[in-house]
């Protein structure tokens, strides 16, 4: 096959920033917005994602030249399922009290749009190498995103940062009538305010980003 | 250049330049003034404390939201002082600071600012704030939150009326709902202060005297109907009115011009919706009292509810575009 579309260099370096599956594609929203309350359920959904996607991606690469057009989906679908298949069990099996956090949300990965769309965009159409630097490329982007949320979140709602694993605890404990930690970050509305915010400095930052470099070259 | 010699503005030249931003948000901080003198006599202190917080911090997030927005900074118009004083009337007198401090800035910030500035926002800023601060710090400003049981301030030592009747089946005498002699957010006990003040506002046309009747007018025909068919001893349609936040929302919180609908009629039915949620909330919900929650779901109706009463101009309907 051909090397058409960007090399395996620009595929991971896309995926972290200027294609960041959280804040420039907007997919994924479900897990950022129901797993990211804490570090360690957004690092373990990330966790997930990366090996479900690295692994579907690779395949999927592997297998292109058998897919029909009008099956494509299906066999991405199969493909995913099974290894988030593989990644719930193991989860459950070897991590089990995270496993009830996240709950139902193990499972969805399989409906993630982040990892079709890295099937249907790279995978089904560049080689192994390529697919598999995109896969991870994009999963750091996926995990960049969540962790940003995620720290907002937990140090405002929790007042730790990886309570859980590691125990480090960013606001210390007050009385109420000094400070509280905030209920409605944990919450789900937390999520779609933090979230928003966010997404507002990052458009921010790439419009400050983009008028310089606009400067830059009117100056050149 | 010198200003043309003849002024020139588009109809209506009733009111001329006089309802500005600024006439009106100081017509409300004047009506507000009794309801101070209430929450003075009632909570002391406390009243003062949960102002200065509201209100300075409203307006320093005013200022530094309209400054990241490189927008001339209109802390002014006073705008900014009406939320935070009505955020601080609706929080309980023994708020800790970060309850009003945080509302406020939310109430301004993704309250106000973000939606473009005064004027833009599609929900009660005030409301917004509370509610967020509400759900942030449950224990701050939750039912129990009002209850002060060693406090030497008498009225602070008991629940919240509303509260009272919801979870004990207790009833509050009709003179102390009426002149504020109860416990509950700082600006809320007296009806008789937010009547007046409600009065005046209404007088100077700030507030359209629509939204409070239909307000009172749905919660009285609901409150008849439950004194009706479920009575409880001592707990009366004037009990309902006079009790909680209802007055104060109806005169000074529902009638923010930005947040409600725009013709007369659609400002009738907001009040109508405004004052049958809040019975619906008081009646079947696990909350006392639901002014807040009320308000920001009819806000989120104005729409509808402007589309819906477009009234009819003199002379009859506007007649249909003929297709060209």
């Amino acid at each position: 096959m051909s090397q058409d579309g960007p090399t395996a260099v620009e595929r991971f370096l896309n995926g972290i920033i200027p294609e960041n599956p959280t804040y420039r594609q907007i997919l994924g929203i479900c897990p950022t917005l129901a797993v990211t309350n804490t570090m360690e359920s957004a690092m373990t959904m990330a966790g997930t994602v990366l090996f479900v996607l690295v692994c579907s991606n690779v395949l999927t690469s592997l297998i292109r030249g058998l897919l029909k057009p009008h099956l494509r989906i299906l066999v991405f679908t199969l493909t995913i399922a099974a290894f988030v298949t593989i990644a719930d069990r193991f989860l459950a099996a070897y991590m089990y009290d995270m496993s009830k956090v996240l709950g139902p949300y193990i499972p969805l990965v399989i409906v993630n749009c982040i990892i079709i769309a890295r099937c249907e965009i790279c995978a089904a159409k560049q080689g192994v190498w390529t697919a598999f630097m995109d896969a991870v490329g994009q999963s750091l982007g996926f995990m960049l995103g969540l962790m940003s949320i995620a720290t907002i979140r937990e140090i405002l709602g929790f007042g730790t940062w990886f309570g859980k694993w590691l125990g480090w605890r960013v606001i210390p404990v007050t009385a109420p009538e000094h400070w509280s930690t905030w209920v409605i970050m944990i919450l789900p509305p937390g999520a779609f305010i933090t979230l928003g915010l966010l997404m507002g400095v990052m458009n921010w930052i790439e419009a400050k980003h983009s008028a310089r470099a606009k400067k830059a070259t009117v100056a050149a | 250049m010198p200003s043309p010699a003849i002024h020139i503005a588009p109809a209506p030249h009733l009111f001329g330049g006089a309802l500005t931003t600024q006439r009106m948000m100081f017509d409300v901080l004047l009506a507000l003034v009794p309801v101070l003198v209430a929450a003075l006599w009632q909570f002391r202190l406390y009243a003062v404390i949960q102002l200065a917080i509201c209100m300075v911090s409203a307006v320093a997030a005013e200022a530094l939201f309209t400054a990241m927005r490189k927008k001339p900074i209109l802390v002014r118009d006073g705008s900014a002082l009406v939320t935070g004083a009505i955020l601080a009337f609706s929080l309980p007198a023994k708020a800790p600071w970060y309850a009003g401090a945080v509302g406020s800035f939310v109430a301004i910030g993704i309250g106000k600012v973000i939606f473009g500035g005064v004027g833009q926002n599609i929900f009660n800023p005030a409301m917004l704030g509370r509610a967020f601060a509400m759900i942030a710090f449950p224990a701050a400003l939750g039912a129990s939150a009002y209850v002060v049981p060693d406090s030497p301030i008498d009225g602070l030592t008991h629940a919240t009326p509303l509260t009272a009747l919801k979870m004990l089946g207790q009833s509050t005498g009709l003179l102390p709902l009426f002149l504020g002699a109860t416990n509950g957010s700082i600006g809320e006990t007296s009806a008789l202060a937010c009547l007046l003040g409600g009065a005046y506002l209404c007088l100077r046309r700030t507030a359209s005297w629509e939204i409070p009747a239909g307000v009172i007018a749905a919660t009285a025909v609901i409150g008849l109907l439950v004194q009706w068919f479920s009575p409880v001893a001592g707990w009366t349609v004037l009990h309902e009115l006079c009790g909680g936040a209802l007055l104060f929302g109806a005169f000074f919180i529902a009638t923010d011009p930005v947040s409600s609908p725009l013709a007369p009629r659609g400002k009738f039915v907001f009040g109508l919706g405004v004052g049958a949620l809040v019975m619906l909330i008081r009646k079947l919900s696990g909350y006392p009292e639901g002014v807040m929650f009320s308000v920001l779901i009819m806000n989120a109706l104005v729409p509808l509810i402007n589309r819906a009463t477009i009234p009819t101009p003199v002379g009859g309907p506007v007649p249909a575009k003929k297709a060209a």
